[in-house]
């Protein structure tokens, strides 16, 4: 098929430079300049979807965002897929591929169709709540029904090659749309040295100018954008974003813009030499001032079948015309409440088409365009509106009536004009999405017919955002608006209007209210009047939802769906407030409108994530050590954020171990030789001042006044609740000085929390706090031999007597400055050797250089598990939970209930719920069976044979098989579990399989805890 | 304060020591080299650096003193001696980063709290926790505004300003030493990330780093 | 995404450098072993959650780790001011309506999500009317 509908001239499109694309698998061309929507205009393709609910037919509407219908899939291989895409904001490009979305398996020929015939029974307004309301089961696959019949794009099913990134921006004026109102408020602000940034949703900057019949200083309005956009782009001051829409406005003037930076290039961004460029960005805009220059949409008028293709809005068919030489059809009707919209009949006229009639609701238009229209000798019929559209694939003709709007009724007779295309215009609705999503409640205006923004703290609507029409107002207000943002934004801008460009004042009439159309027949008996065309809401279904007694519009838009679908209502919401407010017999006001939400339009997850992927998704946090592990084949766990060697399996005999395996080798070599391990994600905070000793005894539950420089303490943190939140050592490095540990996970909110009781509750004590987590690597060796492999090593007296557990002690292990704890995790002799981290690598290699004679062993976090359960001690957050306090625990060696103050935690545990006898406590359970090993999280209850629900007691919390006492063992928290010593408890299983268990002491290994001190 | 146990963790000797980016130039390598590249990376590896904690005005006298340099006392400011090679910056009310040759850090707290006797302040040696790299080139502000919220416009991030700020989803110290020069206070267990984030923001503009 | 102007750095920085903390100007009993259980209850589970004007702490996290106060209006997310530890707010609940008009700051009739279902009562959108319990 050629270009059937393109003009031989005009238009700002390229015919020199010929596009191929395919839509639906037919191959079309199309020009330079166009969007995928009027290339499939100029090639006379009618049909570019199949309706969300009743599978009708359905064209091309608008010529922008606003676009209900011509939404496609793009993407010419798997990979490239990208749904959601709006034909009308979609540039042409060489090779583009696109399809429709909905119908199955054609838009021409579509199955669905007898669906559809079903349809409007079978989808009734509310059709979901009541439909679906049971069985709940059934939702998939109606889901799958609808959605296959329905089609709403695809994701793809390959990974997608190209890149996104964000950007953070900051400027004192965002000026959002680059139509006139935002030319001339970017020009000002920017003549004022603002930082300013200009973004505009569509190819090239200039918004409706770049269609318009007006003149600015006497020459085509497009010769103005193109001086002032020359003049923003020799700024440096001025940063202009085509192609980039403001989707989100978020607190405090954060605006999230989506700039599509290749997407009219080609399916996949391109590559200059090695670089991939970023195929759209996120800019994250930080904005002193936003000034809202959004423009309106125009509002089509609601008749009867105003959803067959070749209805359009009035406007859309002017910028087809004038903006791509496009005219979609031969012979039009125009139906129109106001002046503006003539526009579209006297384009028509001059591309020398036929204008069969423009039927005014007016009874008596006047103004300069009615005139010129008049004077073409074009056929205006007064008081009147087109009342139905013929045509099944195509319109091919209207019925057009005398109403009366006020009493909402037809008065004359019916007349029926043959024609192909149907233009209507019910007036426009500024665009005011940006602005309710600050929260804000727009403000119906009379004069205008349409909402306006509320007001925003940092935001200045221009122009056709707030209801000003008329060019040459438009020009001014947006010159003032850009004063009034730099002013606001605090910069020291000329105050005098700016001096303004010459535009010819018109005269325009005034327009009149109508939205719905009368028709002969009453609302629910005539054919169908869509009022939101992309997800099928009719005028008929809107009045039935208010019968059915929603008065709401908020409840009125999610019983009929009105305003959910991607374009979220741009087109219809205005009308379908109108008729709810018609049969609620109110005015629009006080029914008010819904609100919109970000996004403006669909975002690509790619832009939304960014380069928050793959590799890059979250940190991965490494210790100085990390090159050994990953050379030694170390498998890793993830503790937060940090990458912890989790075991090391060896290969035996050709065979790598199973985790259990080398695990169970991990902790006979502690128990028997000597293992070792990397403890350098335990948080360090070290604590300096003479009331550190004093802070140490108010957050920690036990007592710190005598400990002596060189000396270690256990501590335990409660948070005032009682409940344990942290444990670690603290070293005393000097009288004033201490070193605290904290667990992996809770270096961070361990140092804030201690921050927050200094500055908040006790900023008299003198102290501070430093985290020097990534300064020390921490090496733990242990074992009956490790007193023997440290000594080769280290200068340190090493004697037992000298160097007792629970003493720390500074020297040199392998030449470097060291801190060496005798601290033990694993109940084993053990030091702790801190170095700078700088030097870690040197102090291990040396180690494991001297630990071959001993068979030195790395060992991971599931070793250090099993090690430490089998000596019942606790990791805070797996055998704690926010709800376990110290005596809970057991620990109440651990606990100064005599210390003069009363430290954090202390008076909860008074409190009545805290003494009661009856809590989760702590213990050891010993599965009967040996071999089993309880599942972690398991439920305990004490009689297997009560009816379900049981009454459930505890949980296990840890559990593993422990190698050297050859049998399953779990810690657990059981009601009352310290008074319940030797019973037994039951464990049911999912698989309907119950464990016995018996309760014991949790200390495993070692019951005197005599190894250690060795 | 004679009750602080100081401690000097650099070894006399010289044993292998590494950066903590020193798993990532080996695993990622450094990327080609480009004819015209937008950013260049380096790595100032084995720096000393001291945190400072106390009153300005104690802290000011002792820092001059020893250091020759006042303590810098609005928010967000850094000064460095003629070299550049040692500098002070605040990032609190009541804490500074000083950042001097490898080495030199021990003696320098020594000096320091000899210098601030009694009064009640905090000294501690954070060398092995973080690392310094250096980023320059024309796109280097680009790179920064894609990991950084923090405003990076000359206007607002004049030479002489460093700030503890967001990067990517890990944070950074982030300063401006010179007018083409960009430096980052990283995080040892952080680096890879920051280096791996760094790599990927810039491609598109071409990356060099500079060994 | 707020922007929070830190009273410590002098300079607003992004919502994502800080931490909310909860309701500012608990004070923990002097004397917690002299509490009540219904008292020391009260400061351990019991905060307000006004519709309005709200003291909140928080902390510069990921800037100078200081801790500092909130004002914020609930339902405009409007922050009305910041202020350092020990010091107390200008603004409150009480002379909100005052500051209101000079600053421009919104009442809180906004923020009705269902626009057109009329509330049920117009006290509930009256910012005055929380003051009572700050």
């Amino acid at each position: 098929m050629s270009q059937v509908n393109r003009l031989s001239q005009g238009g700002r499109i390229d015919r020199s430079h010929q596009l191929h694309f395919t839509f639906n698998g037919k191959p079309y061309v199309g020009y330079a300049g166009d969007t995928l929507a009027s290339a499939l205009l100029a090639n006379g393709v009618d049909i570019v979807n199949r309706s969300f609910k009743y599978s009708r037919p359905r064209g091309i509407v608008a010529a922008g965002a606003e676009e209900p219908n011509a939404v496609v899939q793009l993407g010419a291989s798997e990979a490239a897929q990208v749904p959601n895409v709006r034909a009308t904001q979609q540039a042409l490009y060489e090779g583009l591929t696109a399809r429709s979305t909905n119908g199955w398996p054609n838009v021409q020929r579509d199955l669905m169709g007898m669906v559809g015939k079903l349809g409007g029974t079978f989808m009734p307004p509310g059709f979901y709540y009541k439909t679906f309301m049971a069985p709940a089961s059934l939702w998939m696959t109606y889901e799958k029904y609808i959605r296959k019949g329905a089609g709403l794009g695809r994701s793809p099913a390959e990974p997608d090659p190209d890149i996104y990134d964000h950007l953070n921006q900051h400027c004192d004026v965002l000026v959002i749309g680059a139509g006139p109102a935002g030319l001339a408020a970017a020009r000002t602000a920017a003549r004022s040295g603002a930082r300013v940034i200009l973004c505009d949703e569509q190819e090239t900057m200039g918004g409706s100018l770049l269609g318009s019949r007006e003149r600015i200083d006497e020459a085509p309005a497009a010769k103005w954008v193109d001086r002032v956009l020359d003049e923003l782009g020799s700024r440096d001051n001025v940063t202009l974003l085509p192609r980039t829409t403001a989707n989100g406005y978020h607190d405090h003037n954060f605006v999230t813009l989506h700039e599509r930076r290749t997407e009219h290039l080609a399916d996949s961004a391109p590559t200059f030499g090695s670089r991939r460029q970023v195929r759209s960005r996120l800019h994250r805009v930080r904005a002193r001032q936003v000034v809202l220059a959004t423009g309106a949409h125009e509002r089509p008028l609601v008749y009867a079948n105003n959803d067959v293709p070749g209805n359009l809005l009035a406007g859309a068919v002017s910028t087809y015309i004038r903006r791509y030489g496009v005219v979609p059809g031969r012979k039009l009707v125009l139906s129109a409440t106001n002046d503006h919209a003539y526009r579209a009949a006297l384009d028509w006229h001059e591309a020398g088409r036929e204008v069969v009639a423009i039927v005014d609701a007016r009874a008596n238009p006047k103004g300069d365009l009615v005139a010129k229209a008049q004077s073409l000798g074009i056929r205006i019929i007064t008081q009147s509106a087109v009342i139905e559209a013929k045509g099944a694939e195509r319109v091919s003709g209207a019925r057009v009536a005398k109403i009366d709007a006020k009493l909402f009724s037809v008065i004359g007779k019916v007349e029926e004009l043959a024609c192909d295309t149907l233009a209507s215009s019910g007036g426009y609705s500024p665009v005011i999405h940006l602005a309710s999503h600050t929260g804000t409640r727009p403000t119906w205006r009379d004069d205008i017919l349409g909402f306006v923004p509320g007001e925003v703290k940092g935001l200045t609507p221009a122009g056709g955002a707030h209801g000003i029409y008329a060019l040459n107002d438009v020009i001014r207000d947006g010159a003032e608006a850009g004063v009034r943002a730099t002013q606001a934004a605090g910069i020291d801008a000329d105050t005098d209007t700016p001096a303004l460009p010459k535009v010819a004042a018109r005269q325009d009439g005034e327009a009149c209210a109508l939205y719905q159309v009368p028709h002969e027949k009453q609302t629910m008996r005539a054919p169908k009047q869509f009022v939101d065309l992309q997800n099928d809401v009719t005028a008929a279904g809107i009045e039935l939802a208010t019968r059915e007694g929603f008065e709401s519009i908020e409840h009125v838009k999610r019983y009929t769906a009105m305003g959910f679908g991607t374009d979220q209502g741009k087109l219809g919401n205005i009308n379908g407030m109108a008729i709810a407010a018609r049969c609620l017999k109110r005015s629009i006001p006080e029914v008010g409108t819904t609100v919109f939400r970000p996004n403006y339009t669909p975002v690509t997850f790619g832009a939304i994530v960014g380069r928050h992927c793959r590799d890059l998704f979250d940190p991965e946090r490494y210790t100085a050590l990390h090159q050994w592990h990953v050379e030694h084949g170390a498998e890793f766990e993830d503790v937060g954020q940090w990458k912890r060697p989790w075991y090391f399996p060896r290969t035996v005999n050709g065979k790598q171990e199973s985790m259990h395996e080398a695990v169970a080798r991990e902790c006979l070599a502690v128990r028997e030789g000597v293992g070792i391990l990397d403890a350098s994600t335990l948080g360090k905070i070290d604590i300096q001042g003479p009331d550190a000793r004093e802070f140490l005894g108010r957050v920690y539950t036990n007592k710190w006044a005598k400990l002596a420089p060189g000396r270690v303490r256990y501590g335990l943190m409660c948070k005032d609740d009682g409940m344990l939140m942290d444990d670690g050592t603290t070293s005393c490095l000097g009288e004033n000085h201490f070193l605290m540990t904290t667990t992996t996970g809770g270096a961070a909110g361990v140092l804030e929390w201690l921050e927050l009781w200094h500055q908040t509750e006790w900023p008299e004590l003198q102290v501070y706090f430093n985290s020097v987590t990534d300064h020390w690597a921490t090496m733990t060796v242990t074992g009956p031999d490790a007193r023997k492999l440290l000594a080769e090593v280290t200068d340190i007296d090493l004697d037992k007597e000298q160097f007792k557990f629970m003493d720390w002690r500074e020297g040199t292990v392998a030449g470097v400055p060291a801190r060496v704890f005798r601290i033990s995790f694993t109940g084993e002799l053990a030091f702790e050797i801190n170095v700078q981290a700088n030097y870690a690598m040197h102090v291990w290699k040396t180690l494991f250089e001297h630990g071959k004679k001993y068979d030195l062993t790395p060992y991971g976090t599931e070793t250090m598990h099993v090690l430490r359960a089998e000596k019942g001690l606790i990791i805070v957050d797996q055998d704690t939970d926010g709800s376990v306090t110290p005596e809970d625990l057991g620990m109440q060696w651990a606990i100064g209930y005599d210390k003069p103050f009363s430290w954090i935690g202390k008076r909860a545990l008074s409190r009545p719920d805290t003494r009661r006898t009856d809590r989760k406590q702590f213990v050891g359970l010993k599965p009967k069976d040996p071999k089993v090993v309880l599942e972690e999280g398991a439920q305990i209850v004490f009689d297997p044979k009560q009816s379900i629900p049981m009454v459930m007691v505890g949980h296990v919390t840890s559990s593993y098989y422990s190698p050297s006492l050859g049998h399953g063992f779990a810690l657990a928290v059981v009601k009352g579990g310290h008074e319940r010593m030797g019973d037994t408890v039951y464990l049911p299983m999912a698989d309907g399989m119950v464990h016995e268990a018996e309760i014991v002491s949790p200390v495993f290994v070692d019951p005197k805890g005599e190894r250690q001190h060795v | 304060m004679s009750d602080v146990r100081e401690f000097n963790t650099r070894p006399a000797g010289s044993p292998g020591a590494e950066s903590p980016l020193a798993w990532s130039f080996q695993r990622q390598g450094t990327p080609p080299r480009e004819a015209k590249p937008g950013v260049t990376l380096r790595e100032k590896a084995f720096l000393g650096h001291l945190v400072l904690r106390g009153g300005a005005i104690v802290l000011d006298e002792a820092v001059r003193e020893t250091l020759g340099l006042a303590l810098p006392a609005r928010p967000n400011a850094l000064v460095q001696d003629a070299s550049g090679e040692r500098s002070i910056q605040w990032l609190a009310p009541d804490e500074w980063l000083v950042i001097v040759p490898g080495g030199e850090e021990f003696a320098l707290e020594s000096q320091l709290r000899q210098a601030l006797g009694q009064a009640h302040f905090s000294i501690v040696n954070v060398s092995g926790g973080q690392t310094v790299l250096t980023l320059r080139g024309e796109n280097a502000r680009e790179v920064l505004m894609k990991s950084t919220p923090y405003d990076i416009h000359p206007q607002a991030f004049p030479v002489g300003k460093g700030v503890s700020t967001v990067f990517a989803k890990a944070t950074v110290v982030l300063r401006r030493p010179a007018e083409d020069t960009w430096e980052l206070v990283i995080r040892r267990s952080f680096a890879d990330y920051c280096y791996r984030w760094l790599l990927d923001a810039a491609a598109e503009y071409g990356v060099i780093v500079e060994r | 995404m707020f922007h929070i102007y830190c009273p410590y750095c002098e300079e607003h920085r992004e919502e994502e450098e800080f931490h909310p903390k909860g309701q500012a100007h608990i004070q923990r009993p002097e004397d917690p072993e002299a509490c009540s259980d219904e008292a020391w209850g009260d400061y351990l589970f019991f905060r307000d959650n006004p519709r309005g004007v709200h003291h909140e702490l928080w902390v510069h996290a990921v800037g100078c780790r200081k801790f500092f106060n909130i004002t914020r209006h609930t339902v405009s997310y409007e922050i009305l001011e910041t202020y350092k530890m020990g010091e107390q707010p200008t603004i409150t609940a009480q002379n909100l309506p005052g500051k209101d008009k000079q600053s421009g700051v919104q009442a809180a009739s906004g923020g009705w999500q269902t626009v057109g279902a009329r509330p049920e009562s117009e006290a509930l959108n009256d910012a005055s009317n929380q003051g009572a319990r700050v």
